[in-house]
């Protein structure tokens, strides 16, 4: 199937994930339009980053539906019988899929410019000099053209964050997830994670981040999606989530993280 | 604060102090290498003429080949089999896992020379090598155990099962050291499965792996001397072969010692380039670091990088 205008990039239908007893997605269903802008926020646990973790294939759902682009994600029907994908296909649906962790997760026997260009020439098999120079200016974008050659332990968190962004865009997503990006940073260095995040946000990159940054998400998020109890409780613009959204739940999280009317 | 400083104090020239007891362990440490030097040198058992002669004897050199032979031939065949034990450990199947256990359970859990008169005398267990379909009376290849398995090879086949297991643990060992976030960010990226374990885990799980496989190497290298018991002329065999026939048991030892310890320098020199060369990222190529005080900054990066 081939993306049309009417089909939302992401698609999530009535998905459950369960981790043995525990339910830790029950019956989520949200959309999210090409180009579009959506933050999630919600207190610990209550099912944000396994929501993105889905969208990927780190974790398997187990029941529900999840498209991607309009096609089903990890799942495919086979002459009226529905089969799991096999682990090429998984590999090429992830492809589409940039992710960036809380930890940065940089191979750390990797330079930086080695972090950005790996999956292009493995996975795209892109050139490795034409790999090079676009790696170089995705680094310059992101402000460290001049740490191309450092390793992940010679750069700071902000920086490693900052390459690790510049790795997910090296392989050209279709949409970008950011699971709590600035969490693991000294508060000094979250802003300039911020700054890249804004940026690429402008240029029309689809993305779902999961943040506890509240000021940013009001600012860059074209919707925001509180999450609580493994459920959306409340989907909506900033203004809406924000301002004058009266769910009690949601107040009462607001008004834990600091975040004043 | 500052006042109290003495500026014109520059620490670049201090000394260290050495205390009476370091002097006391060094006098004692010098005496008892002269005792040996001495004991060696003027010990009538110890003939250098004879240790000098043997060294390049042709049985010697022979013995030696074979050492090194079933070292390097031994070793490859347990790093093989202990990547696939580990990865089978590591697996979800339950039957794959539980077989890799069992595997590993044995052959740690009893000793090498017992294993290696065991294969040795294989011929009385397993009297004949039959390939066919099992259960029935279809053979296609039949022949006696003892034409199949040389002495030589039942010490190649005792040596490597063993080293296995342990390389086995080696290398679980290497992969779990390798944090889950490294494969899963490689898995966004749309890396494959094999694309992830082998540029990806493996590379990474190296620079825990090499150190103790180094230490297998050794303890291989000095594990094939049990094959004497089997017969094989390995270097200490050929040896033995010789001090059973002159008498001249110590200078042939020593003939033994020096060709052993030789390899293992060798091995060591080459085990600590490879440590380097895995090091990539961790620790700083040294040829990189400019001045004391670059170095010493970029130290402070590195351990708050690693520190989270
Ligand atoms: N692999 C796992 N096995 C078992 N339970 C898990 C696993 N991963 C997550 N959980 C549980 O699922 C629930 C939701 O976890 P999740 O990480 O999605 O929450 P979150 O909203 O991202 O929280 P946080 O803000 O703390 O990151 C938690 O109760 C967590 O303990
Ligand atoms: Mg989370």
């Amino acid at each position: 199937m081939t993306p049309t205008t009417t089909v939302p990039l992401v698609r999530v239908a009535g998905v459950t994930k369960r981790f043995g007893r525990l339910t830790v997605l029950d019956d989520v269903s949200l959309e999210v339009e090409t180009g579009e802008v959506v933050v999630l926020i919600g207190p610990s646990g209550a099912g944000k980053s396994t929501l993105l973790r889905t969208l990927n294939q780190l974790e398997a759902i187990d029941s529900g539906a999840i498209y991607v682009a309009g096609e089903l994600v990890g799942y495919e029907m086979v002459n009226g019988t529905l089969l799991h994908r096999t682990k090429e296909d998984i590999t090429r649906q992830r492809r589409r899929i940039g992710m960036v962790f809380q930890q940065f997760n940089l191979f750390q026997h990797m330079t930086a410019l080695q972090n950005v260009i790996h999956a292009p020439i493995k996975v795209k098999r892109i050139k490795s000099a034409d790999a090079k120079k676009a790696g170089l200016e995705l680094l310059d974008r992101v402000g460290l053209a001049d740490r191309a050659d450092h390793y992940p332990s010679e750069l700071s968190g902000g920086q490693q964050q900052r390459v690790a962004i510049a790795r997910a865009l090296a392989m050209e997503p279709e949409i970008l997830l950011f699971d709590e990006p600035t969490s693991a940073l000294d508060p000094e260095l979250v802003d300039e994670v911020l700054r890249v995040m804004r940026q690429i946000s402008e240029q029309g990159q689809t993305m779902m981040i999961v943040t506890h940054e509240m000021n940013f998400a009001r600012e860059v998020a074209d919707r925001v999606v509180f999450m609580a109890d493994s459920r959306i409780q409340e989907i909506g613009t900033p203004d809406e989530i924000f301002s004058t959204n009266p769910n009690a739940r949601l107040r009462a999280f607001l008004g834990a993280v600091g975040v004043k009317r | 604060m500052q006042s109290t400083l003495q500026p014109e104090i520059d620490i670049s020239t201090a000394r260290h102090r050495h205390r009476p007891s370091q002097w006391v362990a060094s006098v004692l440490v010098l005496a008892i290498a002269a005792l040996i030097i001495w004991t060696f040198a003027t010990n009538k058992n110890v003939d250098w003429g004879v240790i000098m002669k043997y060294l390049t004897f042709p049985s010697i050199l022979d013995g030696l080949w074979t050492t090194i032979w079933l070292t390097v031939a031994a070793m490859a065949i347990g790093i093989v089999g202990g990547v696939v034990l580990a990865s089978c450990r590591l697996s979800p199947n339950v039957l794959l896992k539980g077989a890799a256990d069992v595997y590993v359970w044995f052959f740690r859990g009893t000793p090498l020379l017992v294993q290696l008169i065991f294969w040795y005398n294989i011929a009385i267990f397993i009297p004949r090598v039959e390939i066919g379909i099992p259960f029935t009376n279809v053979t296609f290849f039949s022949a006696s155990t003892n034409d199949v398995v040389s002495p030589l090879g039942a010490a190649l086949l005792g040596l490597a099962l063993n080293e296995a297991a342990y390389m086995c643990e080696v290398v679980r060992g290497g992969l779990l050291s390798v944090s889950s976030g490294q494969s899963e960010a490689a898995q966004s990226l749309g890396l494959s499965g094999r694309q992830t374990f082998t540029q990806i885990v493996l590379p990474q799980a190296m620079r825990a792996i090499v150190p103790p496989t180094g230490n297998q190497v050794i303890g291989m290298l000095k594990g094939t001397s049990l094959v004497s018991v089997m017969a094989v002329y390995d270097l200490f065999y050929s040896a033995q072969a010789i001090y059973t026939t002159n008498g001249k048991v110590i200078p042939l030892l020593i003939v033994a010692c020096i060709w052993y310890l030789i390899i293992t320098s060798i091995l060591y020199l080459f085990q600590s380039r490879l440590e380097r060369r895995f090091a990539r990222g961790i620790v700083r190529p040294p040829a990189k670091r400019k001045s004391n005080r670059q170095a010493s900054s970029r130290t402070t990066v590195g351990l708050e990088g690693a520190a989270r």
